[in-house]
């Protein structure tokens, strides 16, 4: 019934199972020559921590070459409920290893009956990208943050990681996409070990903004149009997406300059 | 060696195969499933804490095994990998328990008619209805592969028949949680001819009102203990 041909007890990975079973279904590794432009790239992701936990935001847009594709795309997704991933890159690509992510993840949790560790997510995920490596040559790159609170270590921690899989562990905070280095900037300037969850989200906030003013990838907010960063706040109590209600006095605060 | 099989008519391979699963299935402890005014509950006397015979399958859908462990653990198993690759290849709504009793019958079938020796278990598939309990399905697949589709409360195991006896006299559509857990302890306690210890129950619920999409909860201990003792 199951496939456990070779393995003594049972595999509790998902995508070994579809790969077993449904191979058709998974996204097609391997493959020749570039890529034909026309991808869909998403832009700018960061994570900062805070005592307690992990901010986690990216922008809205997404851009096809000079094309701005999408002003409203999500890019920060719950992984489970004490995890999230952020990615920047090729979007079909990654919103893809994200479905497959997170399946992942829950199919462990059923199958086994315990939760992963975030030690064990991280270093699930660095294998998921290594196995996109092919994909990365022809121009297809995925590179996401993974944020979550570690119930152990009672503090959120935070995961950057290359296109070949490589993973490294970040004390403070993180940014990437077209306009990670700008927001690397603001970060660098305004993050300090016991800054508060309110500071962490509007300094999220203020990154994203200035990287919206150097890249021309990256999509600022837009009151008008009502158009905010993806927020998400993660601590012991779990995964919050902050709403656009809660996010527009932070962001007019941001565009207009003021004290917060 | 060849030779001659001895002739055994089928009527007599069949009965003595079901003989032999329901004594296996009896020695084992039953398990409760009752639709409730916010879900279904799964209520079992299990004396193992973590060894579970009652668990997730997927958003909406329980699960509970009866009679030998690691037959219904493989089965669960399957059970959640059928659900996660048909949410993977569709959709999530798409997970649907008919189809999974389906699975489970046809499996079950083929194994009492063609394996060794039959499994020794009784599952439990129920599915919690999208807007009310109208859409509530529960289906008792024997070990035979023969399913039976159930409304409102169900046993199964040894004492599957004096259970669902016990609580067809007792339900009413519209209990609370707390009702439901107590009625469910009286069912088992009255099957067994005694009193269930409270500390040895395993109980979970798929809840209408849970946040987000996998309804599925776990009741520990002190949570049980005080359902039982609420007024």
């Amino acid at each position: 019934m199951s496939d456990r041909s070779g393995e003594f007890g049972v595999n509790p990975s998902f995508i070994d199972f579809i790969r077993a079973t449904r191979p058709e279904a998974l996204p097609q590794m391997g493959g020749q020559g570039q890529a034909d432009i026309g991808i869909t790239h998403g832009t700018t992701v960061l994570g900062l921590k805070f005592p307690g936990g992990i901010v986690m935001a990216g922008d809205r847009r997404a851009t096809e070459g000079y094309t701005i594709a999408d002003d409203r795309m999500e890019k920060v997704f719950e992984a489970d409920d004490l995890s999230a991933i952020a990615i920047s890159g090729a979007a079909g690509q990654a919103v893809e290893m994200v479905r497959v992510f997170r399946l992942e993840l829950e199919h462990y949790e059923k199958i086994t009956g315990e939760r992963l560790s975030l030690e064990g997510k991280s270093n699930r995920l660095a294998q998921f990208i290594r196995e996109n490596l092919p994909m990365a040559f022809q121009g297809l790159v995925v590179v996401p943050l993974f944020g979550g609170y570690d119930p152990r270590r009672e503090e959120g921690r935070l995961f950057r990681y290359d296109a070949t899989g490589g993973r490294w562990e970040e004390q403070s905070f993180e940014s990437t996409g077209s306009g990670g280095r700008p927001a690397r900037g603001t970060l660098k300037k305004g993050w300090r070990p016991d800054i508060q969850r309110d500071e962490a989200i509007r300094l999220a906030a203020e990154a994203l903004y200035d990287a919206a003013q150097e890249d021309i990838g990256t999509g600022g907010p837009s009151l008008a149009k009502g158009i905010f960063p993806t927020v998400l706040v993660i601590t012991a109590d779990g995964v919050e997406k902050l709403s656009d209600e809660t996010l527009r006095p932070v962001v007019s605060l941001v565009v207009e300059g003021g004290d917060a | 060696m060849s030779g001659f099989a001895p002739y055994v008519p089928p009527e007599q391979l069949m009965k003595d195969r079901s003989d032999y699963a329901r004594k296996g299935i009896a020695r084992g402890k039953s398990v409760v499933a009752l639709e409730y005014l916010d879900g279904i509950l799964f209520l079992a006397e299990n004396p193992s804490a973590t060894l579970h015979k009652i668990s997730e399958i997927y958003d909406r859908i329980g699960f509970a095994g009866v009679g030998k462990y690691s037959e219904f653990e493989e089965l669960r198993i399957a059970g959640v990998q059928h659900a996660d690759g048909r949410g993977f290849i569709y959709g999530r709504e798409d997970v649907r328990a008919k189809a999974l009793a389906n699975a489970y019958s046809q499996y079950l079938s083929t194994v009492f008619t063609q394996a060794n020796k039959p499994y020794e278990v009784e599952i439990l598939v129920g599915e919690l209805g999208e807007s009310d309990s109208s859409g509530n399905e529960l289906y008792h697949v024997l070990f035979d592969g023969s399913v039976t589709d159930e409304h409102g409360y169900v046993g199964i195991g040894g004492h599957a028949e004096e259970l669902t006896e016990f609580l067809k006299a007792a339900y009413a559509e519209g209990w609370d949680l707390a009702t439901s857990v107590k009625q469910a302890v009286a069912a088992l306690s009255a099957v067994e001819d005694r009193e269930v210890p409270p500390a040895q129950l395993e109980a979970a619920v798929i809840e209408r009102e849970r946040k987000g999409g996998r309804k599925f909860r776990r009741l520990s201990d002190t949570e049980i203990g005080s359902l039982l003792t609420s007024k």
